[in-house]
């Protein structure tokens, strides 16, 4: 009765543009970078001191306070090396953490570079948790969270 | 409150793609499945709910207008439930409350997932994160859950190996499941020579992208009784939810650990609470639990409490939580780890559940199982949904 037909498929793209306001807390943020600074918001609740600088306190529902100026070296909380591309993300290999800044009570998430990616056990060694990095600064800033990245320590 | 029974569930096959129907045709399919076990039609049912993950993975905005006829839903009330791997469980969380309310008797949870057509889900997941802060950084639900291995590994001396034998368990598993996506056994070394995705996540540790439906029907204990039926019942129910920054699950001041999932046990223990269940690993049968990679089943088993923090890798090699093995076995469908359509996935849970309390999972029945709890997360790491099912409304208690 029936014929069998070839499957048909229609193809899109969705191709959308999105120019998001970012607010003022994130803008004096990503500021701080060109100046080679780390800002956080001190919630004056639970007084932690939250990295990267938000408004308000995820835990409290407390404005944040005040500024601080946290160090720019810290701790390694967890991390990943990434060796699979995915659409529309860098090509691999690069690594990822979460470090937590001396003086700051939450972790930053950034790219780590300065390691030999290609040498997996001697690249996850160095970024072992626990383990010491130091944040870099973009010499040429864009403005965006990819004006610093980590470092080994 | 009325007690909510599960009158029905069905399943498509798990596979990587379906060219022979559109997302409603196959969206249809998961709702006659759960109908027709649950031996009933479009008309008795009251109301529908929509299990939809984010848009962008089936291309369509909006994508529960299309599908409102192949749920015969026009004329009944309608959500659509959006909680990202938690989705299918939230969803039928949602139909629980609509018949527990009272309001209605009978409700329909079905849809659909077709993650393949999207090409890469990864760069739909990736869109997530925040946009000032975490978005020029790649995160994706990979790296998300490499992060979190990473900890589990550096907190309870896990190593990769052990993620290794969560997927040859499931695989195991899954070989007995005819509606399983990935069923081809694997070894600890096939799985660790498997390519490095995100380290520790290798391609063996992962989910495969699943095309598929499923559905379920749940009833008030009124409707059951009054038509003489005997669906499982839902027990409990338990759901948490967690800080949208990774960055604060970590660190000196955490309330809890991205590595482990803290989060989560508090909705078990919410579920476990309100359906009686006191000690966990002994009256709990089985337990499908939401882990699209082998480093979650681990810290998942534990938040459920079927063993301690750090233990479970040990538990897994001495041969525990596999079919066969004495006490709680996990994901004898296979879990996750073996078939993820991402906006049913939570659905599958229930309806693997459901299947085991009542004797009907064929080669993967779990011998004499009347209890189980299922699980689901969603977002990253961030939305929780746990159900606690039982045979009869006097198990556990």
């Amino acid at each position: 009765m029936t014929s069998a037909v070839e499957p048909r498929f229609y193809t899109q793209t969705w191709d959308l543009s999105y120019r998001h306001a970012l607010g003022d807390t994130t803008s004096r943020f990503l500021a701080g970078l060109a100046e080679q600074r780390i800002l956080g918001r001190r919630c004056p609740s639970c007084e932690r001191v939250i990295v990267p600088a938000r408004s308000f306190c995820d835990r409290d529902h407390t404005a944040t306070s005040d500024w601080v100026e946290v160090a720019t070296a810290g701790v390694v909380e967890m991390f990943t090396i990434v060796h699979e591309a995915f659409r529309g993300l860098p090509d691999p290999p690069y690594a990822l953490a979460y470090a937590t800044l001396d003086g700051a009570d939450t972790a930053l998430v950034g790219y780590v570079r300065g390691l030999d990616l290609t040498d997996l056990p001697s690249a996850v060694a160095s970024l072992a948790v626990g383990n010491r990095v130091r944040v870099a600064f973009s010499d040429t800033p864009t403005g965006t969270a990819a004006d610093y990245w980590f470092e080994p320590a | 409150m009325s007690a909510v029974g599960v009158l029905g569930v069905g399943q498509t096959p798990y596979v990587t793609r379906r060219a022979d129907v559109t997302f409603p045709e196959l969206v249809r399919e998961g709702a006659l499945l759960a109908l027709d076990d649950a031996g009933i039609t479009m008309d008795d049912v009251d109301a529908v709910v929509f299990p939809l993950a984010p848009d962008a993975l089936i291309g369509v905005g909006n994508g529960e207008r299309w599908c409102v006829e192949a749920l015969g839903a026009a004329g009944k009330p309608f959500m659509r439930v959006n909680n990202g791997g938690a989705t299918g469980m939230s969803a039928v969380i949602a139909a629980w409350t609509h018949v527990a309310s009272g309001m209605f008797d009978v409700v329909l949870v079905a849809g659909g997932e077709r993650v393949s057509e999207s090409g890469s889900a990864q760069s739909v997941l990736n869109k997530m994160w925040d946009v000032g802060y975490e978005r020029p950084i790649p995160l994706n639900t990979i790296t998300m859950l490499a992060l979190s291995a990473v900890r589990y590994m550096h907190a309870h001396g896990a190593d990769e190996a052990d993620f290794a034998r969560v997927t040859v368990k499931n695989r195991r598993h899954a070989a007995l499941n005819p509606l399983a996506h990935l069923r081809e056994p694997v070894t600890v070394e096939d799985v660790l020579a498997s390519r490095v995705l995100a380290w520790p996540i290798k391609l063996g540790d992962a989910c495969p992208s699943s095309t598929g439906a499923a559905g379920a029907v749940l009833v008030s204990e009124r409707y059951a009784r009054a038509h003489g039926l005997r669906p499982a019942w839902i027990r409990g129910i338990g759901q948490n939810t967690e800080t949208f920054w990774m960055g604060d699950r970590v660190g000196p001041r955490m309330l809890a650990d991205h590595g482990d999932a803290d989060a989560l046990a508090v909705a078990f223990e919410r579920a476990y609470a309100m359906a009686g269940v006191t000690d966990p690993a002994g009256q709990l049968d089985v337990a499908e639990i939401y882990a699209p990679f082998s480093s979650v089943e681990l810290h998942v088993i534990e938040a459920a409490g079927l063993c301690g923090k750090g233990e479970a890798p040990a538990r897994l090699a001495q041969g525990d939580f596999a079919l066969g093995a004495k006490g709680t076995i996990v994901n004898p469908s296979g879990g996750v780890l073996c078939s993820n359509p991402i906006a049913v996935t939570g659905v599958a849970r229930l309806a693997e559940a459901t299947l085991q309390v009542q004797g009907r999972a064929g080669d993967r029945q779990v011998e004499g199982a009347r209890t189980a709890v299922a699980s689901a997360i969603g977002g990253d790491h961030q939305f929780y949904a746990s159900l606690v099912l039982s045979a009869d409304l006097e198990d556990i208690a």
